[in-house]
């Protein structure tokens, strides 16, 4: 409607389309992309979603795996502070991640590839936003190649 | 078993009850009974249970697809051993005594064998003779014989006789010659059906009131004049237009629709008098959805006298029509409807609240028709023998809201009133609670229970996958490539089966995959439909009954998080539906069974707060038999209803208090802790420990369950003077000095009364609810003590919704008079040596009119207590409002999103005496589904070690947060151990051990790694 789709975020540049994988906690984050879905609100279809019971089951290991395989962009996202169906799963994900973002800059992967985020249940709006903003992102960064193993 | 007082009574009541009616009210009574351990008959008049909320396209204020919803809902009711569906069918009489009723049905001829009958609808695409559908609402058509709807339980076909060529002019049959499984059957006779149950909950619903009674508005005249539920029927994907927003007269898309409220509500005869409380919001929830819906720009108009959207989460969402997807509100209430001959165009002239007479074009004006008593209400209640209210609905009490006249039988839903889905839902577990308490003794008499084949062993063979890709109707189908997908995935290893549904959702495709995990011999099982929150369980029940655990199962979301999001773009959309089903299969390749732990149950409740949904909560729950712990932090019990005095309707509060709390202080099965304060709570369902805190020390409870009913209080208002001029009073405190009689006749000569204070405004943006009752119900007790006295009602919008609106119209016919204003044009309260003027501008003359008086009432608002350190302690959170959050807002009204806890009352939302009494049944009734069985089962997903790989480092247990996780001593070294049953399956001590030695199940590294791998090949 009215977007031309030559300029639609997350299209084929030279061929290239990003891919981009989202870990979401079951109780928050998950159901607000549910309620993203709900509402409609739309958003460039590069990113797949990845049910987990709380974004503390993500470890540095995932992460790492995912760039090695590939992937371009990962989001992990839990439920806002407070919110944690698991109490405090939340916060030591952030930890984790605080720890994993030094890892990973020493590796050379940019800023931007790897985000974390808080989205509520109820916030289907920000998650749709998010999706867009990551994806834009990811896309002006190009293809990952640091980590990626070579295909056989 | 948990019943103490039972055994005198034992064999004298029947363990069964009837619910009549089967919409959602009837749906929610029925399964919450079976699982309390009744047996069901589920009555229907129509062909197949679901009522109205099967015809909604979306739900308020959430816009939930109302179908999606529902439909787990009906499949449930139609799986459940002890609910016994009995539909076309009428309620001939009933005899006997409460606890031992004999009733008689009708079960009218289907024509079908419903045994034989497997719902494959052949036969309608058959049958050459149609008219207008029922469930369309005329805007589409059915043919002779026919399934009321797709998601239909149960999916059976009736033969409609009047239409039908064979029983018209006996010949035809075409649907008895395609029949392959030969269920049509023309001989088939009604049949009557007696049935013995001890309890019977009423819950017939209500009828739409009939447009064409009001003729002004020429529905049924002018092709474009539609009623709300058939709009309800244009906007739903699988109605009449496919979802596209057209209109009647000519199918062209509709560019401007108008709403008109209140046809067949607060109006004159053939009007109904009382207000349907619903239609206000759903009015704003079509809008909103149709210009969600519209591919042009709509513009949508809302015609209202008062905007009545007083319920949880309503007020935003009006904002949010106004404010965001910029709807049009429009006070007034228009004469007339013109058709434009040449268009089909409407013309509505009305006055705009700035005087200006305007004439408007619409080209679709729908009429947001009102609730009525059912049709054949009169005699239903005579059959049944229980009391009608002046306007034609069930009487009851507002002490007793689920009570109809008779003992032993229950009234819920918009049967005893118009009410919205939620509403009727805590009505329903209440009137189940009710029947449950009355039947106690007779528990678990003749429920059957659920007999699973034996799970399969299928560890070590090699995983057979199949997959059943969803339409949704067009929810999936109109954008993603469904047959692409289901080809695709036919491809991926270790599938053997694929194929794809119109509703995977629906009965006969749960029978269908049964068949085919036989035959293919299936051993896991993906579904890519929609979301594994509304539809996980449902699918891992039908692999169970298949004889496979039901961790053998994936899910992939190609609707929430992929048609829907994607509209716009099909290659992309189904691409990536493609990618998810492969993530899909990936991770169910490596699936293992998990086992899940049944855990013991305390049969003893926790309910924290001792006002009126507290204490009626811990009485229900000790009528059931149950122990129950009742913790209040102040000295008394009784809470706010200490300071209301008598009802909008007269009864009297502080005897109906008094009673309660003396029935509270002498119930055996209840111990009372006064001056206690919740300090600390661990465990989980069916193993709550409880520290409560009060001047005697430290008490530990341990309980099964918790009824959270912490209440809320009135707002101490800020503005208009409050504290600094001590005329200057709240509602409450002048209900205090009414009573007391505290005023003389000389104070009460010029009261003002100011609405919503501290309500709906930026701080509070929620709606109180209960004010304009209260500043009616005082006014109207002034008016009884001072005849002379001029009393001004200052509002925003007059919510006396339901039976309420009696009381509104008695206050302007008593000369009570009513000024609107809107949130930019406040009144002002003055001072003036001590004298007292309101001022405030007159919408209808438009200017400022000073009021001097004698006494100003602020309707103050309702503010939640503190919930924060509660609500940490509960793991249960608190809205934007500090109103605590239920786990749905439609169909879960009173559970919290965590298992085994419960709310109720103004904890909830802001609510009147009934609404709080309905609901801490309705708590206490879900609350003692878990108590009246001696096991629950927790989930399987939970986290395992290795003990060879754990080197008793001790990370995993510093950081479970369910202290699920011990070290122990083995062999001199330490290794970790899980508690299964405290562990919740959150996964961080997977994350975190750095030997690797922990396992989340059903999200192993393992499978989390698949995923990942499947998401990057390309």
């Amino acid at each position: 409607m009215g977007i031309n789709k030559m300029q639609q975020p997350g299209q084929k540049v030279d061929g290239w389309k990003p891919r981009i994988i989202a870990f979401l906690c079951n109780w928050c984050s998950y159901a607000g992309a549910d309620l993203a879905g709900v509402s409609r609100l739309q958003y460039p279809p590069n990113t797949r979603i990845i049910r987990v019971p709380c974004s503390s089951r993500i470890s540095p290991l995932l992460i790492l795996k995912s760039l090695q395989h590939g992937v371009d962009g990962v989001l992990v996202s839990g439920c806002r502070p407070g919110d944690c169906h698991y109490i405090s799963g939340n916060y030591v994900a952030r930890r984790k991640f605080a720890i994993l973002n030094n890892l990973l800059e020493y590796l050379g992967i940019e800023k931007g590839r790897v985000h974390f985020a808080w989205v509520s249940a109820a916030e289907g709006k920000r998650f749709a936003e998010l999706i867009k903003e990551i994806t834009e992102e990811v896309r002006a960064l190009g293809p990952a190649k640091e980590l990626v193993k070579k295909q056989d | 078993m948990t019943i103490s007082s039972a055994h005198q009574a034992a064999n004298q009541k029947t363990g069964a009850v009837l619910v009549v009616g089967g919409g959602i009210g009837g749906i929610q009574a029925a399964l919450d009974l079976a699982e309390s351990g009744y047996y069901v008959y589920l009555v229907e008049q129509s062909p197949a249970i679901g009522g109205v909320m099967a015809q909604l396209d979306k739900t308020f204020p959430t816009n939930d697809c109302s179908i999606c919803i529902l439909s787990p809902k009906l499949v449930e009711c139609g799986r459940n051993l002890n609910v016994e569906i009995i539909t076309y069918a009428d309620i001939l009489d009933v005899n006997g005594k409460p606890g031992n009723f004999k009733v008689r049905v009708n079960k009218r001829a289907k024509y079908v064998n419903e045994s034989l009958c497997t719902g494959c609808g052949i036969c309608q695409t058959k049958c050459p003779w149609e008219t207008d559908s029922e469930f369309d609402q005329g805007l589409g058509k059915r043919k002779a014989i026919y399934i009321p709807y797709a998601q239909a339980i149960p999916n059976v076909p009736v033969i409609d006789k009047e239409l039908c060529a064979y029983f018209q002019k006996g010949k035809c049959r075409a649907c008895e010659k395609f029949c392959s499984v030969k269920a049509v059957d023309f001989t088939q006779t009604d049949q009557i059906i007696e049935l013995q149950v001890g309890s019977i909950i009423l819950c017939p619903g209500f009828n739409k009131f009939e447009a064409s009674l009001v003729p002004q508005y020429g529905y049924g005249k002018y092709p474009n004049v539609i009623t709300s539920i058939e709009f309800e029927r244009i906007l739903s994907a699988s109605g009449p237009y496919q979802g596209e927003l057209l209109r009647p007269s000519d199918r062209q898309r509709t560019q401007k629709i108008a709403w008109i409220q209140c046809v067949g509500s607060r109006g004159e005869s053939p009007q109904n008098s009382y207000c349907s409380s619903v239609c206000c919001t759903y009015a704003i929830k079509e809008a909103i959805v149709a210009k969600e819906h519209s591919p042009i720009p709509l513009d949508t108009a809302i015609f209202f006298m008062d905007m009545r959207t007083f319920g949880k989460g309503f007020e935003a969402y009006y904002e949010r029509a106004k404010n965001e997807h910029g709807v049009r509100f429009i006070r007034c209430r228009p004469s007339v409807i013109e058709e434009v001959p040449e268009t089909k165009n409407l013309r509505i002239k009305y006055e705009t609240e700035d005087g200006k007479l305007i004439k408007e074009e619409f080209d679709l004006v729908v009429l947001s028709i009102g609730l009525e008593p059912p049709k054949d209400v009169q005699s239903l209640a005579a059959k049944l023998g229980i009391e009608l209210n002046s306007c034609g609905f069930c009487q009851t009490d507002v002490f007793s809201p689920v009570a109809a006249s008779a003992p032993g039988k229950f009234a819920c839903g918009a049967f005893s009133g118009p009410k919205d889905i939620p509403e009727t839902i805590s009505q329903a577990s209440a009137a189940a609670a009710s029947a449950s308490a009355f039947l106690s003794s007779a528990r678990n008499s003749l429920v059957k229970s659920k007999i699973y084949p034996r799970e399969r062993d299928v560890g070590g063979a090699p995983p057979r996958i199949g997959i059943f890709v969803c339409h949704c109707g067009v929810n999936i189908g109109g954008v993603v490539n469904v047959s692409e997908v289901r080809d695709y995935a036919a491809t991926l290893p270790n599938v053997v089966y694929a194929e794809d549904n119109l509703y995977t959702c629906s009965q006969d495709a749960q029978e269908m995959i049964k068949e085919k995990i036989k035959e293919h011999n299936l051993n896991r099982v993906v579904v890519a439909s929609c979301s594994p929150h509304t539809h996980e369980p449902l699918f891992q029940e039908t692999i169970r009954q298949a004889g496979l655990n039901k961790y053998l199962f994936e899910m992939a979301n190609i609707r929430d998080q992929c048609s829907w999001v994607h509209k716009e773009y099909p290659e992309e959309a189904t691409e990536k539906a493609k990618g998810l089903v492969r993530m899909a299969v990936a991770k169910a390749r490596l699936f293992q069974p998990l086992k899940e732990l049944s855990i013991g149950v305390v049969d003893k409740a926790l309910v924290i707060g001792g006002g009126v949904a507290g204490m009626t909560a811990a009485l229900e729950l000790a009528d059931q038999g149950f122990r129950t712990f009742l913790v209040e932090r102040s000295d008394k019990l009784g809470g706010n209803l200490r300071d209301i005095y008598w009802t909008l309707d007269g009864k009297d509060v502080q005897q109906f208090l008094k009673e309660t709390i003396d029935r509270v202080h002498r119930h055996k099965l209840i111990d009372v802790y006064l001056n206690a304060e919740i300090k600390d709570i661990t465990g989980y369902i069916g193993n709550f420990r409880t520290t409560a805190a009060s001047q005697e020390g430290e008490k530990t409870l341990e309980h099964g369950v918790i009824i959270v009913a912490t209440g809320g209080q009135e707002y101490k208002p800020k503005e208009y003077l409050y504290g600094e001029h001590p005329k200057v009073i709240t509602q409450r405190e002048l209900e205090q000095k009414l009573a007391t009689h505290a005023l003389g006749d000389k104070e009460l000569n010029n009261v003002v009364m100011i609405q919503c204070v501290g309500s709906r405004n930026e701080e509070r943006p929620y709606c109180s609810r209960v004010c304009c009752s209260q500043a009616i119900k005082n006014a109207l007790k002034i008016k009884g003590v001072n005849p002379s006295s001029n009393i001004y009602v200052l509002y925003r919008d007059v919510r006396t919704y339901g039976f309420k609106e009696e009381f509104f119209t008695q206050a302007r016919s008593q000369g009570i008079i009513f000024i609107q204003f809107d949130d930019n044009n406040k009144p002002e309260v003055t001072s003036k040596n001590g004298k007292l003027s309101v001022a405030v501008l007159e919408p209808i003359l438009r200017e400022k009119v000073v009021i001097d008086c004698d006494l100003v009432a602020l309707s103050a608002g309702i503010v939640p207590n503190k919930n924060d350190e509660l609500s940490k302690l509960l793991k249960t959170p608190v809205n934007e409002d500090g109103f605590f959050m239920e786990a749905h807002v439609k169909l879960r009204p009173v559970d919290s999103s965590n298992q085994g806890i419960f709310l109720c009352g103004v904890a909830h939302s802001p609510q009147m005496i009934d609404e709080s009494i309905s609901q801490a049944m309705a708590a206490a009734g879900r609350a003692s589904i878990p108590l009246s069985k001696v096991y629950v089962t927790a989930e399987g997903i939970v986290s395992s070690v290795d003990a060879e790989k754990c080197i008793g480092c001790g990370l995993c247990e510093s950081i479970c947060a369910f202290k699920a996780i011990v070290l122990k001593q083995v062999d001199g070294v330490n290794k970790a151990e899980t508690i299964p049953a405290l562990c919740t399956g959150c996964g961080v001590c997977a994350a975190s051990c750095p030997q690797q030695a922990r396992t989340m199940g059903h999200f192993t590294d393992d499978e989390l790694i698949a995923q990942i791998n499947a998401l990057a090949v390309t």
